[in-house]
């Protein structure tokens, strides 16, 4: 299954500041994240999280330090702000929101299809 | 065996180094992806490649699938567009990572700066032997004579410095400079005298070529390097022009908040911030023009296009206005200087279409544009000199009409020589490179005849 494109636009931002509240991490260590939390079905084009990081770290909700890999490489990591905290809160009251609006609607529909059958 | 597969390995290795190679380059010539962004995307290339290597595939797939998985150049390059906007105005001063060398663009600047700073001191150090300006009054005859002297030492030194001149190649530079310092304050001119005037405006003339050997750095007879110094020479006219109307914006907003105090600042302002201003702002006009180089387009071959149709439908205004109605010119004493004024321009016109032209390009309707205007140029300047002759042998001569007379008959020749060449150009007959070296080869004529009318006029004309 494809998660539509929009969808994933819109979601990207809670994800990458939760997964960031787990602690200090790196692009690909993020977007290995994504696939696990997913079980694999949302797909990003890598490329396309660092303009959502640059983004972030614009706004101040994230900060981003040069360190090195453990191989010694380059490597560019990112930080949850005490302002991407609120913003972390405040995405996640909408998210419940249109979560507890979809329940309502879209799923007890499926319930009841499935119950009926 | 063992041996083999090492080799393996490091072949594949280098194939890998390369592949990311190839990519970088070809990512950095985004301009929306900066080169922190390429080190940033190469990791995750290589922690994506590395993850892929370690589950089985061999490194140039994984690459492959790595690059694929990052995703199309032209979107990914479209999104840092969108998340950095600004980065699609190129930037001047601040540009990030141009080349590398931030370490000299630092230290560049620094020096730019100190000599700047030194011009402006240099222009108000008079004062401590009592040469004083003042607002009301007409600026001091010692400034008169030396104002360029004053400033643009320093931005033949900020040139010495870049340029890393060799030491005798400095004595050479100074040389100019000592010998004007000689020539017009030893000479025994009469006090408000037409030569001590003519000398005072031709020696800065003399004195930017003398800064165009250190631009040079010593390689001042090279074609190339010459025509690099004109074009230098209309960026810094324009980065100056544009500094002093900041400047102009800066003093009024003074005036108007100190006058809102009571106080008028207008003696400050007059007699420290203005001239202290624009001495520093020579240098940093021609700071920036260096910083810039390769940053922007350059304006003034872009004023050139603008302006070379617009002259040219003048010229031929004028000239079926007076052959419609058969007027001559009215002789006055400023024709001729309006006449030198005219032509300079057109060579400037000239000088910049060449400066910016493609010299291998095929001629076109621009260089067709630029013959009409040259001719219409000697046609207009013919009917001038027609009419000043008479006055000449009515008058007798004088050292500001000789002067004049001078400068138009270098003009006429530089001009006259490159609509012959212009001619042959269209023609298909020369090379667009003769026009750049008639051009460049006539450099040091303007700095010889400066030096005639600033040195040899005053004792030929007795200090009048």
């Amino acid at each position: 299954m494809n998660v539509g494109k929009d969808l994933v636009a819109a979601s990207a931002t809670p994800l990458i500041l939760a997964i960031l509240s787990e602690g200090e991490s790196y692009g690909y260590a993020i977007i290995k994240r994504v696939a696990e939390l997913s079980g694999g079905e949302l797909q990003w084009t890598d490329g396309m999280l660092y303009p959502v990081l640059h983004r972030l770290e614009r706004n101040g909700y994230v900060k981003a330090v040069w360190g090195r890999s453990e191989s010694g490489r380059e490597r560019k990591y990112y930080r949850l702000t005490d302002s991407g905290e609120d913003e972390l809160a405040s995405q996640r009251r909408q998210w419940q929101v249109v979560d507890a609006a979809l329940r309502r609607t879209l799923f007890k529909s499926f319930q009841l299809v499935f119950q009926g059958g | 065996m063992a041996q083999e597969s090492e080799d393996l390995k490091a072949g594949a290795r280098s194939s890998l180094e390369e592949g990311i190679a190839e990519w970088r380059s070809y990512v950095r010539r985004r301009q929306a992806i900066h080169a922190v962004d390429v080190d940033e995307l190469e990791d995750h290339l290589r922690s994506q490649a590395g993850a892929l290597v370690e589950a089985g595939l061999a490194e140039g797939e994984a690459f492959l699938i790595a690059v694929k998985r990052i995703g199309a150049l032209d979107a990914l390059s479209r999104e840092f567009a969108r998340e950095h906007s600004e980065r699609l105005w190129k930037r001047l001063v601040v540009a990030p990572d141009a080349g590398g060398d931030g370490g000299l663009r630092a230290k560049e600047a620094l020096v730019a700066v100190g000599l700047a700073i030194a011009a402006a001191v240099a222009v108000k150090a008079p004062e401590l032997f009592g040469v004083r300006m003042d607002k009301d009054q007409e600026l001091p005859a010692f400034y008169v004579r030396n104002l360029s002297l004053l400033v643009l030492p320093f931005l033949a030194s900020f040139f010495a410095w870049k340029r890393s001149l060799a030491p005798l190649g400095r004595v050479w530079l100074a040389a100019p400079f000592v010998l004007a310092g000689v020539v017009i304050n030893v000479m025994p001119f009469a006090a408000d005298g037409h030569t001590l005037i003519l000398a005072a405006l031709h020696l800065p003339m003399a004195m930017w070529l003398a800064v165009g050997y250190a631009y040079a750095g010593g390689r001042w007879r090279d074609p190339d390097t010459r025509m690099n110094y004109v074009r230098f020479s209309g960026e810094w006219f324009i980065y100056f022009v544009l500094t002093a109307l900041g400047g102009g914006v800066l003093m009024l907003l003074t005036m108007f908040i100190f006058s809102a105090i009571g106080l008028e600042p207008d003696q400050v302002l007059m007699t420290w911030i203005l001239p202290c201003g624009a001495a520093g702002a020579v240098i940093v006009a021609a700071w920036l023009v260096e910083a810039k180089q390769s940053v922007i387009e350059n304006m003034a071959p872009v004023l050139t296009l603008v302006f070379t149709p617009l002259f040219t439908l003048l010229l031929l205004a004028f000239l079926a206005t007076t052959a419609w109605t058969g007027a001559g010119l009215a002789v006055e004493r400023e024709l001729l200087i309006g006449f030198d004024l005219l032509l300079v321009v057109v060579v400037g016109l000239v000088l910049y279409a060449v400066s910016a032209r493609d010299p291998m390009k095929a001629p076109g309707l621009f260089d067709a544009l630029q013959l009409v205007l040259v001719v219409c140029a000697l046609l207009v300047d013919a009917m001038a000199l027609w009419a000043i002759a008479a006055r000449i042998s009515e008058f007798g001569f004088s050292p500001n009409k000789i002067a004049a007379l001078g400068e138009n008959l270098i003009l006429l020749v530089n001009l006259g020589w490159s609509a012959v060449l212009y001619g042959r150009i269209l023609a298909g007959r020369a090379p667009f490179a003769k026009l750049e070296r008639w051009q460049t080869a006539f450099l040091p004529v303007y700095a010889t005849w400066a030096w005639v009318v600033a040195a040899v006029f005053p004792p030929v004309f007795g200090f009048r």
